[in-house]
C-alpha cells in the first residue's frame, strides 16, 4: 500500500513537474502570468485523444505533433497578445495585472472552443492499460510511461537551459531582464522563446496526462492552479525547484487521497500553498538568483 | 536614570552586507542627540529600525525598557515614535491639512471631524504652514513639504522624534528658523534623534553626538568632544588628518 | 455643502423608490431581468469596495457567491428565512477572514493566484461535504420567496452597498485607504494597521457578495456545486467593475448595466459560443484601455490625487 501510494505519487508528481516547468518558464523568463496555461494542457489532451481514437496514432507519436503545436501556439500568443502588453507596461506590477486579465480572457476563449468541439463530458481513452510489476507492486504501464516521458522532458529542458548558450541567455533574462541587453541578449526574443517553450511543455504535459487520467473541457483551471502552486513552491524561474516541488505535490496528493479522502486533495494542495507562502514566500528552493 | 530609548547590540544585514553592526546607545528623556557619520555608515538604517520600517537582524530596541524591535511601524508609532523621511514623503492626493489629519486620526488619541481639523491647524501653525492648510500637498515647495512632514510627525504627539536630514537643503534663513523650531520642541519635552550633516545645526542643537562609520559606532560623547575625536576625524577626512 | 448632501440623499431615495416600483408595471420577464441586473450591480460594487482602492484583484467572487447560494440550499428547510441570510453572511465572513488573514500580507500577485483557485477549492470542499455527510450532490430549493421579494431584497442590498461605499469615502477608513494608496510606508508610520484595513474591507465586500448569492438562490430551484460555483460569475463581475472604474462611487454600476444587458443578449442568441465571445470581449477591453487596466484604474484614482509622476514608483513594501 505504501509503496503503491509512493509510486503513483511520483508518477503524478512527474506530470505536475512537467506541466509546472512550462509555467515557470513563462512566468520566470517571459514575465507573463498565464492563467490560460491549463487550457493549453487540456487542449493538448484532447488533441492526443483525437489522434488516438480517430487515427490510431499513439500518444507517444502524438507528442511529436502536440509539442511543436504547443510551441507554435505559444509563439503566436506571445507575439499577438503579450508583446503589446509588455511594450506598454511601465513596471512589473502593471504587466502582471494586464497579463493576468488578458490570459483570464484567453482561458474562456480556449475553454469555449473546447466545449463547442468536444462537449462537457469526461473524456479518456485506453492506451497501454496493462499492469507491470515495479518494486513488488503493480502499476499501469501508461503511468510508468508517463513518468519516463516526464523525466525525459525535464532532463532535456535542464540540459538545454544549463548547457547551451541559448539556455544561458534565457536564464540571464530570468535573473536580470534589465542587464541582459547590455551583453547582447535580445530580451524580446528570449521572452518569446521562453513563452513558446512553455507552450510546448504545456502541450507535452497535456498528452502525458491524457494517457492515464480522465479530463474535461473545464478542468484546465485545476492544472493552472497546481502548476502555479508548484512554481511558487519551487521558486519562480527555478527548473530544479519546479521538478522537486512537483514531485512533492504529487506524493502529498496521492497520500491524502489514499489515506484520508480523495475529495480533499485540492484542499491539501492549498494547505501546502499557504504554508509555503507564509513560511518562505520566495519558494522552498528560492529563485535561480536574486 | 530612566532611559527613553535603549538600543542594544543592534545589527542589520542585507544579504552579505552588514549595514549596522552591533550598535548600542541610549537616549535620556528630553535630549537632542545627533546621529552622524559619512554617507553609507548606517545612520538611516538605524532610524528605520527604530521606527519599525526595517526589522533588525540582531539586537534589541526598547522604549522605556519595553522591547519594541520587531514590531510593525504602526505599533511603534502608537508607542510614541514619529519620524520624517530623508526623501520627503508627502501624501500628494490629500490637502496639507489632511496630511496632518492622517496622523491625528490613527494616533494614540484618535481625532476625527472638526476636532481633528482644529488640531491639524494648530500643528500646521507650529511650523508656520497654517495659511496653506487647504492647498493640495503636491503644490507645496520643498521647504513647505518638509514643514508639513514635521507637522504630521508632531501631530502624533511623539515622545521620541526621529528627524532624517530634516534640515538638509534649507537656505541660511530657513536653517535658522528650522533650528529654532527644533529647539522649541525640546522645551515641550520631546526627545529628538536627528541624522544630520549640517554642522552648524548640530553644534547649535545637539547636546551629544553618536558617530557611526561603516555600520559601527565609533564615538558617543558631548558634541564638541565627539567632533574632535581622532577616529571621527579619520572617518570623515582619512588617515592623514587624524 | 450640507445642501448638496440633502439633494444627493433625496435623489438617491427617489431612484431607489422608483426602482422599487418596477415590479408593479414590469412583467415577470422584466423582474427576472432586473434581478440579474441588480445582482451584478451589487456584485461589481462590492468587488470594487475592496479591489478598487487596494488594487488587489480578486478572482474569488463566485467562491463567496456560491457559498451563499449553497448555504440557503443546505439550511433552507431547517432555518427561518431571515436567519438563513444571517447564517450565510456569517459563513461568508468566516471564509473572508481566513482567506484575508492568510493572504493579505502577501504580495498582490499571490492574492490573485490564491483567489483564482479559491472557487474551485470551495466547490470541491462543498462536494466532499455533500457526498460524505449527506450523500446527495444536487439540492432542490423550495422557499416561499416570490421573484418580487428577491428583487426588493437585492435592491435593498444594492442600496446598502452604495451607502457603505459612500460612507467609507467619508470615514476614517476612507482616509486610511487614501493614505495607503498614496504611500504605504507613511500609512504605517501614521499608525495605520494596513493589514487590518485591508482585511476589514475584504470582509465587508465578501459578506455582501455572499448575501447576493444567498438572496438569488431561490431563483434556481435546483442547485449543485457546478452551477453555484460557475467561474463566469467572477469573470463578469471583474470586467464590469474594471470597465466602469473601480474607484468611483458610480463606476461599477456604469460598467454593470450595459455589460449585463450585452451578456444577456449574447447568451440568448449565441448560447454555445457565449464563453468564446466573452473571452474575446474581455481581451479586447484589456487592449482598448491604452495604458493597461491598472493604469486605467489608477487614473481614476489619480484624477483625485493628480500626480502621474508617482505612477512608476514600485511597490514600497
Amino acid at each position: 500500500m505504501l509503496v503503491t501510494a509512493l509510486l503513483s505519487g511520483l508518477v503524478l508528481g512527474g506530470t505536475y513537474a512537467l506541466v509546472a516547468m512550462g509555467l515557470t518558464l513563462q512566468y520566470g523568463i517571459a514575465r507573463i502570468m498565464n492563467l490560460a496555461y491549463g487550457e493549453v494542457v487540456i487542449a493538448a489532451a484532447f488533441l492526443a485523444y483525437t489522434l488516438f481514437t480517430a487515427w490510431g496514432i499513439s500518444p507517444v507519436a502524438g507528442l511529436l505533433i502536440a509539442a511543436p503545436a504547443g510551441f507554435a501556439l505559444g509563439y503566436v500568443i506571445y507575439g499577438v497578445m503579450m508583446r503589446p502588453l509588455v511594450a506598454r507596461a511601465w513596471d512589473k506590477a502593471s504587466l502582471e495585472i494586464d497579463s493576468i486579465l488578458a490570459t483570464f480572457g484567453l482561458l474562456f476563449v480556449i475553454q469555449g472552443v473546447l466545449l463547442v468541439v468536444f462537449g462537457a463530458n469526461f473524456t479518456s481513452y485506453s492506451y497501454l492499460n496493462v499492469a507491470v510489476n515495479v518494486l513488488g507492486t503493480t502499476l499501469a504501464a501508461n503511468r510508468l510511461l508517463a513518468f519516463v516521458l516526464a523525466a525525459v522532458f525535464a532532463g532535456g529542458l535542464y540540459l538545454l537551459l544549463t548547457r547551451t548558450l541559448w539556455g544561458t541567455a534565457l536564464r540571464a533574462v530570468s535573473v536580470a531582464p534589465g542587464s541582459a541587453p547590455l551583453v547582447g541578449i535580445d530580451v524580446d526574443r528570449a521572452a518569446r522563446m521562453a513563452f513558446a517553450l512553455g507552450g510546448a511543455l504545456a502541450a507535452a504535459g497535456g498528452v502525458v496526462i491524457s494517457m492515464y487520467q480522465t479530463f474535461t473541457a473545464t478542468s484546465g483551471v485545476v492544472f493552472t492552479m497546481k502548476a502555479l502552486i508548484v512554481v511558487i513552491m519551487g521558486g519562480v524561474g527555478n527548473i530544479l525547484g519546479a521538478l522537486s516541488a512537483g514531485l512533492i505535490l504529487g506524493v502529498v496528493e496521492t497520500f491524502v487521497a489514499t489515506y484520508l479522502d480523495p475529495g480533499l486533495t485540492l484542499a491539501a494542495t492549498y494547505a501546502i500553498f499557504l504554508v509555503v507562502l507564509l513560511w518562505r514566500p520566495s519558494g522552498l528552493f528560492g529563485r535561480i538568483a536574486r | 536614570m530612566s532611559e527613553l530609548l535603549t538600543v542594544s547590540n543592534l545589527t542589520k544585514r542585507f544579504g552579505g552586507l552588514t549595514a549596522v553592526n552591533d550598535v548600542s546607545f541610549s537616549l535620556a528623556p528630553g535630549e537632542i542627540v545627533g546621529l552622524l557619520g559619512p554617507n553609507g555608515s548606517g545612520k538611516t538604517t538605524v532610524l528605520n529600525m527604530v521606527s519599525g520600517y526595517l526589522a533588525p537582524s540582531g539586537g534589541t530596541i526598547a522604549l522605556r525598557r519595553q522591547v519594541v524591535s520587531g514590531l510593525a511601524p504602526n505599533r511603534i508609532a502608537l508607542k510614541g515614535v514619529a519620524r520624517t523621511f530623508q526623501l520627503v514623503r508627502g501624501l500628494p492626493s490629500l490637502t496639507v491639512a489632511e496630511n496632518v489629519i492622517a496622523a491625528l486620526a490613527f494616533g494614540k488619541r484618535p481625532l476625527w471631524g472638526s476636532a481633528a481639523a482644529t488640531e491639524a491647524l494648530a500643528c500646521l501653525a507650529q511650523v508656520g504652514l497654517a495659511h496653506k492648510a487647504q492647498q493640495s500637498a503636491k503644490d507645496l515647495t520643498y521647504i513647505d513639504q518638509k514643514r508639513m512632514e514635521l507637522a504630521r510627525a508632531l501631530a502624533a504627539e511623539p515622545e521620541l522624534l526621529l528627524l532624517d536630514e530634516w534640515l538638509a537643503g534649507l537656505n541660511p534663513t530657513e536653517l535658522l528658523t528650522g533650528i529654532d523650531l527644533i529647539r522649541s520642541l525640546r522645551s515641550r519635552g520631546i526627545t529628538i534623534l536627528l541624522v544630520e550633516h549640517v554642522m552648524d545645526a548640530i553644534r547649535a542643537l545637539c547636546d551629544r553626538c553618536i558617530v557611526m562609520n561603516a555600520g559601527r559606532k565609533i564615538a558617543d560623547a558631548p558634541t564638541a568632544e565627539a567632533l574632535c575625536d581622532p577616529e571621527v576625524v579619520r572617518a570623515y577626512l582619512g588617515d592623514g588628518h587624524a | 455643502m450640507n445642501r448638496d448632501i440633502v439633494f444627493a440623499t433625496a435623489g438617491f431615495v427617489a431612484v431607489v423608490a422608483a426602482l422599487a416600483s418596477v415590479p408593479v408595471f414590469a412583467g415577470p420577464y422584466g423582474v427576472t431581468l432586473m434581478i440579474g441586473l441588480l445582482g451584478y450591480v451589487t456584485l461589481a460594487s462590492a468587488w470594487s469596495l475592496f479591489s478598487g482602492p487596494t488594487r488587489y484583484v480578486s478572482l474569488a467572487t463566485v467562491a463567496f457567491f456560491g457559498l451563499g447560494a449553497y448555504t440557503v440550499a443546505v439550511f433552507g428547510e431547517s432555518l427561518s428565512y431571515p436567519l438563513l441570510l444571517v447564517v450565510a453572511g456569517l459563513i461568508g465572513l468566516g471564509l473572508a477572514v481566513v482567506v484575508g488573514l492568510a493572504t493579505l500580507r502577501l504580495a498582490g500577485v499571490y492574492f490573485v493566484i490564491f483567489t483564482f483557485g479559491l472557487a474551485e477549492l470551495v466547490r470541491q470542499l462543498v462536494t466532499w461535504y455533500e457526498v460524505n455527510m449527506t450523500g446527495t450532490l444536487g439540492r432542490y430549493i423550495f422557499l416561499p420567496v416570490t421573484p418580487e421579494g428577491i428583487y426588493w431584497q437585492l435592491l435593498a442590498l444594492a442600496a446598502l452597498t452604495f451607502v457603505i461605499a459612500w460612507a467609507i469615502g467619508r470615514s476614517r477608513i476612507g482616509l486610511a485607504l487614501k493614505v495607503i494608496g498614496d504611500d504605504e510606508v507613511v500609512a504605517s508610520h501614521c499608525g495605520i494597521d494596513i493589514a487590518r484595513v485591508k482585511l476589514a474591507l475584504f470582509a465587508v465586500s465578501s459578506v455582501i457578495i455572499t448575501l447576493v448569492g444567498a438572496i438569488q438562490a431561490p431563483r434556481w430551484t435546483y442547485v449543485e456545486p457546478s452551477i453555484a460555483f460557475n467561474p463566469t460569475i467572477s469573470f463578469l463581475t471583474l470586467i464590469m467593475a474594471l470597465l466602469g472604474g473601480a474607484n468611483r462611487l458610480y463606476g461599477p454600476m456604469l460598467g454593470a448595466v450595459p455589460l449585463f444587458l450585452l451578456f444577456e443578449w449574447l447568451s440568448a442568441n449565441f448560447p454555445n459560443h457565449y464563453s468564446i465571445i466573452l473571452g474575446l470581449l474581455f481581451i479586447a477591453i484589456v487592449f482598448v484601455l491604452p495604458r493597461g487596466v491598472l493604469a486605467f484604474v489608477e487614473e481614476h484614482w489619480t484624477r483625485l490625487r493628480g500626480n502621474d509622476t508617482r505612477a512608476g514608483k514600485g511597490a514600497a513594501e
